[in-house]
């Protein structure tokens, strides 16, 4: 079994406007530090372990689905884990 | 003539859409399951706004891989006019069948109030009876209607005239070169975010968007009914 870790996020390039909001009410709470946040989604995957490598499906599933590429970039990690 | 609603879990805009075609339009209409095989006996097809899947994801991305979104792609092939308006335009976006995507409105507020749009093509199958630079009225209610593409793509959009409809004076959401509506490359498949179904009689506070129907129409006739 794999556990898989999917972290979606704005592209840079593309205006985030929930992130701009965020920022604005972090520097109203006397936390001016904050240069820049950016909102993107987190998704936890398990997956059986097959014939098919798992880099190369979790890749996929991104491209096809999990993410928009037109304005979405993505990473992930990959853990393998025992099953109880 | 006859039109498809495309009726998917959670679209809310279906039944405005079919009484627009019913009974402002006169023409034929029927509600088509998303789970549909064939959308041949269809001269054109109509997907309306509402919360497909819930938005789940992002709007429009589920959607995209209903099974009639197969018999969809096939009617664009085909060269039929495909109308999406509101979430339509979002699982048109997802599908490929237009460039893009959208995000967040820019105040990230959903926002339902008329606006005035720019009709900036009218030589398209969905515009015909507009005159050229015409200031028109339709309702918008989106929350995710921030268009954006690349540069790459917005130069293309430019210089095929794709760009159907802009938002004229304030910008509501954010878009990119205050787009409201593009078409594709073939001119076959609108996506708009304003509601032109909620905008086809004066009792509904307007019916700037019963031309774009009635544009659909003309076209079809022309192209279909043989004058003597």
């Amino acid at each position: 079994m794999y556990k898989v870790k999917v972290y979606v996020t704005l592209r840079e390039n593309v205006l985030d406007p929930q992130g701009n909001a965020v920022k604005g009410a972090l520097h109203s709470l006397n936390y001016g530090e904050v240069q820049d946040v950016r909102i993107g989604k987190f998704m936890e995957l398990i997956v059986e372990k097959s014939d098919r490598d798992i880099d190369a499906i979790v890749k996929e599933m991104c491209e096809k689905l999990l993410a928009n590429t037109v304005i979405e970039d993505y990473r992930y990690e990959i853990e393998e884990v025992v099953v109880q | 003539m006859k039109f498809a609603v495309v009726v998917f879990p959670g679209s809310n805009c279906d039944i405005d859409m079919y009484h627009a075609i019913s009974d402002e339009l006169g023409e034929e209409v029927e509600y088509v399951w998303h789970d549909a095989d064939c959308l041949d006996e269809f001269d054109a097809i109509l997907l309306p706004g509402g919360f497909s899947y819930g938005d789940y994801l992002r709007s429009g991305a589920i959607a995209r891989f209903s099974n009639v979104m197969k018999a969809i792609k096939k009617a664009a092939d085909d060269g039929k006019p495909i109308l999406g308006v509101c979430n339509g335009f979002q699982i048109l976006l997802e599908a490929g069948l237009l460039p893009g995507a959208m995000r967040r409105n820019n105040k990230l507020t959903f926002i339902c109030r008329p606006v005035k749009l720019r009709v900036e093509n009218n030589e398209t199958m969905f515009t015909s009876q507009y005159e050229r630079g015409e200031i028109i009225t339709i309702p918008i209610a989106h929350g995710e209607g921030n268009y954006y593409c690349d540069e790459q793509t917005l130069q293309q959009l430019i210089a095929n005239n794709q760009i159907v409809f802009r938002y004229e004076g304030e910008n509501p959401n954010g878009s990119l070169h205050n787009i409201a509506g593009i078409v594709n490359e073939k001119g076959n498949v609108l996506g708009m975010m304003p509601h032109p179904e909620r905008a086809v009689h004066e009792l509904l506070g307007g019916a700037d968007g019963l031309k774009l129907f009635q544009s659909i129409v003309t076209y079809w006739r022309d192209a279909h009914v043989v004058t003597t």
